[in-house]
């Protein structure tokens, strides 16, 4: 059997959510072949053809799908479903916006974020906030699968598979892109980085965040994160959020200032190799999966850590 | 212009779900249950539609086992119309829910279908998405942002990354995310009121279409328990830590 993975970028950049997905792959069967949708995606193409384990790259593109137009994104994988029994997509926001629309269509269970792959049909994927494992068996013939990138390890570099164009999907679809907002920062990824600083609602104001938080992550070369609360507050940008319902990390260092560990903010980052926290109050949840705590006020802790890094 | 909004009964969000012994599943026997918080933002969207004069009509549906009554309920407190249960005693899966609530919504005709982005005990983030590619209208997922005008909606959407912007022609399918608005509780008078308005039950064989499972759950386990570590005194102490026991520095 052969398996199609959708490769995560940004047109430019071809990015490492993609070689975890392959390693998820390659635990299914040995035949696994990348699609990349974009437009003037050819760089991010030459990046997956150089993902180990990869038996080839299909290219599409199109202006709709350089803005990632759900429609058009399932119709063009959609297309390519005969050869291939199933299609793991990272689960990211950007897959699992069309990812169930290829399931729909195909009259398919969608599988949503496994964290294992057991056999060619048996996964392992969480439920209620990560607080249980499912092991489900799926009986359909083709599998339309979303991966959560933080659970696999990243297949490594030195393949050398060759690039073939596909045809881009087309879809009448009823909607069109008037604009988008990126968030500029030089930071890793928060999903990618290896140490992330995320702020609570402690911080208290949008400046405090910025004064506080960023300068410690950018000491350390860290991605930035926030708990839900922070992020309602306005103190951080949505795109900032880890959690149940924002983005699942799991990083090397995991450090959490200010934040006092609700059950959505846990599941978002419980899986981190070690986690540091910093919170006033010695009863607060997050001290409970936190290998490192220190109980005292950010206010005098982050300067004293910000010292000790030099 | 009618708005339908699909609601859901699961585990109440506070609530920490408990693995059953035999590994079956989630234990839901005597624990509180209430409207997926999703959910409840999309009612909550759909009644503003109707306070700023762009909707008429809210009507509420829900799949799910007859105390779903009682989030039906919730959501005609808030300032829904009607409601549809559509009653099943199993669990359905969501590429079940989409084709129930296609079916449901070839009857409505809604202009405006708006729904949570995801339930969160099954966290599957999939039927706004299956529901649209199966009427064949658009979507727009994870919205923050919605605005009704001219047969059209613009949607101000959470990606990665940052936001984008997308105008999609109506009929529609939205998917609310958290910041789209902060729902209101519902008042006294309004409950009371909710009391008389008309739930219609129908049961899932009404409408014809197969429900039947895909997955089969071998399985449901808890997940490895993280320990609690140790309390450091200062932040030195902690970067001693990190670089030498942890390594990680």
């Amino acid at each position: 059997m052969a398996v199609l993975v959708v490769a995560d970028n940004d047109n430019a950049h071809l990015r490492d959510t993609t070689h975890k997905t392959v390693t998820a792959a390659l635990a299914i069967s040995g035949d696994v072949d990348v699609l990349v949708m974009g437009e003037g995606a050819k760089a991010v193409a030459d990046a997956a053809a150089k993902i180990e384990g990869v038996r080839k790259v299909l290219l599409a593109e199109s202006a709709d799908l350089g803005h990632g137009v759900a429609e058009v994104q399932a119709a063009t994988v959609e297309g390519l479903m005969s050869g291939y029994d199933a299609v793991l997509i990272p689960a990211t926001s950007g897959g699992k916006n069309y990812a169930p629309r290829i399931a729909a269509n195909l009259d398919a269970a969608p599988i949503s974020e496994i964290v294992e792959v057991v056999s060619a049909d048996t996964f392992v994927r969480p439920i209620y906030a990560g607080n249980a494992l499912e092991t489900i068996q799926s009986s359909d013939a083709k599998k339309v699968i979303t991966v959560r990138p933080t659970a696999f390890k990243a297949a490594g570099e030195g393949g050398s598979a060759s690039v073939e164009s596909a045809s881009a999907g087309t879809a009448a679809s009823g909607a069109k892109f008037v604009s988008e907002e990126m968030v500029k920062s030089d930071r890793p990824e928060l999903t990618a980085a290896k140490i992330v600083v995320s702020g609570g609602r402690a911080m208290g104001s949008a400046e405090e965040f910025q004064s506080v938080i960023e300068p410690l992550a950018d000491k350390l070369g860290a991605a930035v994160g926030a708990s839900r609360a922070a992020v309602d507050a306005g103190y951080a940008p949505n795109d900032y959020q880890v959690g149940q319902t924002g983005k699942v990390v799991a990083p090397a260092l995991y450090i959490a200032i200010g934040i006092s560990g609700a059950i959505q903010h846990l599941a978002g980052m419980k899986d981190s190799k070690v986690i540091v926290a910093i919170n006033k109050d010695a009863d607060a949840p997050i001290f409970q999966v936190a290998d490192y705590g220190i109980v005292g006020d950010y206010k005098t802790v982050v300067p004293e850590l910000m010292a000790a890094l030099g | 212009m009618k708005v339908l909004v699909p609601v859901k009964r699961v585990i109440d969000y506070n609530v920490k779900a408990r693995v059953k012994a035999d590994q079956s599943g989630v234990d839901l026997a005597n624990v509180k249950m209430s409207m997926n918080p999703f959910c409840e933002i999309a009612v909550e969207e759909a009644v503003r539609l109707k306070e700023k004069g762009v909707a008429t009509e809210v009507v509420i549906v829900s799949i799910g086992p007859a105390q779903a009554q009682e989030t039906i309920r919730t959501a005609l407190a808030m300032g829904g119309d009607r409601g549809i249960l559509v009653q099943s005693d199993s669990d359905l899966e969501p590429l079940a829910v989409a084709k129930l609530l296609k079916a449901v919504a070839d009857e409505e005709k809604p202009d405006l279908i708006v729904m949570g982005k995801q339930a969160i005990d099954g966290d599957n983030n999939a039927v706004g998405q299956m529901l649209s590619a199966l009427l064949g209208w658009p979507q727009a997922t994870f919205a923050s942002k919605l605005d009704v005008e001219g047969g059209k909606a613009t949607v101000t959407r959470e990606v990665d990354g940052g936001l984008q912007v997308l105008e999609v022609a109506i009929p529609a399918v939205i998917t609310a995310d958290l910041r789209l608005n902060e729902p209101r509780y519902a008042s006294l008078p309004n409950i009371m009121k909710a009391k008389k308005k008309e739930i219609v039950t129908k049961a899932t064989g009404d409408y014809g279409v197969d429900t039947a499972p895909r997955l089969t759950v071998l399985k449901v386990t808890e997940p490895a328990k993280r320990s609690a570590g140790i309390k450091v005194e200062n932040a030195a102490e902690l970067v001693g830590k990190l670089k030498t026991e942890a390594g990680v520095l």
